[in-house]
């Protein structure tokens, strides 16, 4: 190669456009994930753990939601995979900290990347991690808990995405303005647990008491819940759930709001390291 | 060939809540220059870096790089501008090619083109055999390496360093700063530096020293030496405030007391050297003579001492071995 020639050939690269900078940046979590041994073996074992462990401590004390005559596992199977997708889209979004911490966020926010590709990079980072791990649980399912039709199977993985967009979304909304990895685990118990309890993933809203049952009305992630269960039961008209058009349309209002919330967000704290 | 300076600061301030850490800051710099900020830590050069490389907003003043205003077109200004950072930006956890060929996304660059940025750059920095090695396995001199090819990669013709010699050995920095040299005269990259090493700021084309977020003197560094009159002699005395009236009860001399240290400017030095010796025999316990150095006119300029915290034991020996010179 002639160094001088290439040297001397150095115009201005045309401005990045959004699309170019996300995929490195979604690319780049994808690779660090796989690059850390314990971070892959833990994604896989911890859905299984949990699935095995709820669904027998559990299993006695279910009561199937009115007008259904559904199993304890064919109930959580849909409410796990809203936690694997819960979990992994909004943990991964403590790279941000990291990333913050280990200086590698300052020379993102200094490049000419629009602010939007930024997020959106790590937003689809989150997605691709929480679809992955998700993935596995619920073709796991398909073949031995829950049997789906092909069709079910797709808009499964359809809706689990969505969620995952608009989860790692509030993820990125909690973890830019955070400073340590505890602040995220702090919120992570105060604020994600609840959410994720009270979003039917693991009991129906049937039988708990009023004030309860509106924080599940208004928690968005119940909407999202319900659109996974009915596509995974094949059936669209369930009476303990709210309607499907209902509950899609939130989902998608949930991930535009979280994207839209993330920009907002970042543009507010431009230093690239905690001084 | 541009009427307008490559870069050009008018009447930077900054506060962080109520500290006013830059007070109206105003400079130029020219292509090809290699500009050096020095200050001792808290004079306000890195906030001046963060400024400029479009990290935060000042509180007032205008700034504009290439002829676009910093505030209403940061990204035309960023896609110009090269940033090396003093803290870590690499991915350890990726290899020296993939810092680069993310970076390179970051700023437009993409295919061939990019491919064959980073080969070069990486070859330009001696990398090129570690390229797919992670980061995490490099030594601090080969990552301060690989964040200078990845400010370097879109081709930037003004390129911002925040203390680009912080961690790298005497060889690292020669290299360095032949590097930047070379790049300002082959190819017209102007270099725009914050460092608190008087010999680095002494190697700049022109320096502006800060203290205490204010611009104290700005030049090449030979006229700024050259604003302190012949020679410096610098004494050291068990009792410098008695000995500095007796020096000028006798001599009629102006000797200044810095931080414990008695100074004087004067021309021929060497022969006052001998007077005072002479004259004081006991009252002395080392007397040294010196050309102004940029130290002198630090200390000229602001009465005291160019004082730096001491980050590491290291430096700490690094600044005073320098400052017997």
């Amino acid at each position: 190669m002639n160094l001088e020639a290439v040297s001397a050939a150095t115009e201005l690269p045309p401005a990045p456009g959004i699309f170019a900078p996300a995929m490195s940046l979604a690319k780049r979590e994808l690779v660090r994930f796989f690059r850390q041994r314990s971070r892959v073996t833990s994604a896989l074992l911890q859905p299984i753990v949990i699935f095995l462990f709820f669904g027998s401590a559990l299993n006695g004390s279910f009561k199937p939601p009115t007008g259904t005559e559904l199993h304890f596992r064919e109930y959580l199977f849909p409410g796990t995979i809203a936690m694997i997708v819960m979990f992994t889209a909004i943990f991964s979004t403590i790279s941000i900290i990291e990333d913050r911490r280990e200086g590698f966020l300052q020379s993102v926010l200094v490049a000419p990347a629009p602010r939007l590709s930024m997020v959106l990079g790590k937003l689809l980072g989150g997605t691709a991690l929480a679809f992955i791990q998700a993935i596995i649980f619920l073709l796991a399912g398909y073949f031995f808990i829950l049997p789906m039709t092909p069709m079910a199977l797709l808009e499964s993985i359809g809706v689990m995405s969505l969620m995952a967009f608009a989860l790692s979304g509030l993820g990125f909304m909690i973890a830019w303005r955070m400073d340590s990895t505890q602040g995220f685990h702090a919120i992570m118990m105060l604020f994600l647990m609840p959410m994720l309890f009270l979003s039917g993933a693991f009991f129906p809203d049937d039988g708990v008491p009023v004030w309860l049952s509106w924080i599940m009305k208004l928690n968005p992630l119940t909407y999202g819940v319900a659109a996974l269960r009915q596509c995974m039961y094949g059936e669209k008209t369930f009476v303990f759930l709210p309607d499907f058009k209902l509950s899609m349309a939130i989902t998608i209002l949930f991930a535009v709001a979280a994207v839209a919330g993330s920009v907002a967000v970042s543009g507010s704290r431009t230093t690239g390291d905690l001084q | 060939m541009q009427s307008t300076p490559l870069v050009s600061v008018e009447n930077l301030s900054h506060k962080y809540g109520e500290r006013l850490a830059l007070d109206n800051l105003s400079f130029t710099a020219g292509a090809g220059e290699i500009f050096g900020l020095l200050g001792p830590n808290g004079g306000g050069k890195t906030t001046t870096f963060r400024i400029l490389s479009t990290l935060i907003r000042p509180t007032s003043g205008k700034v504009t790089m290439f002829g676009f205003d910093l505030l209403a077109q940061p990204r035309e200004i960023q896609r110009r501008i090269g940033v090396v950072f003093q803290s870590p930006s690499l991915d350890k956890k990726l290899t020296a090619y993939e810092n680069l060929f993310h970076q390179g996304c970051l700023y437009g660059l993409s295919g061939a083109k990019l491919k064959e940025r980073i080969g070069y750059l990486l070859d330009r920095v001696k990398l090129a055999d570690r390229a797919n090695e992670y980061v995490e396995a490099f030594s601090g001199g080969m990552r301060r390496r690989v964040e200078l090819a990845k400010g370097l990669l879109h081709g930037p013709k003004l390129l911002l360093l925040d203390e680009p010699s912080t961690g790298l050995d005497p060889g690292a920095r020669r290299d360095l700063w032949q590097y930047l040299r070379e790049l300002a005269s082959t190819e017209g990259v102007t270099s725009l530096l914050t460092t608190h090493y008087m010999e680095e700021a002494a190697q700049c084309s022109r320096i502006a020293i800060l203290n205490a977020g204010k611009l104290v003197a700005m030049g090449p560094p030979d006229e700024l030496r050259a604003t302190i009159g012949g020679d410096v002699i610098t004494i050291q005395s068990s009792q410098p405030a008695e000995l500095q009236k007796n020096i000028a009860a006798q001599f009629g001399l102006n000797a200044e007391l810095v931080e414990g240290t008695l100074r004087v400017e004067t021309e021929r030095g060497h022969e006052w050297v001998a007077k005072l010796g002479g004259a004081f025999p006991g009252a002395i316990d080392a007397m040294t003579i010196s050309k102004p150095t940029l130290d002198d006119v630090f200390i000229k300029k602001t009465g005291h001492k160019f004082w730096v915290e001491r980050e590491t034991a290291n430096d700490a020996k690094d600044k005073k071995k320098k400052g017997g010179r």
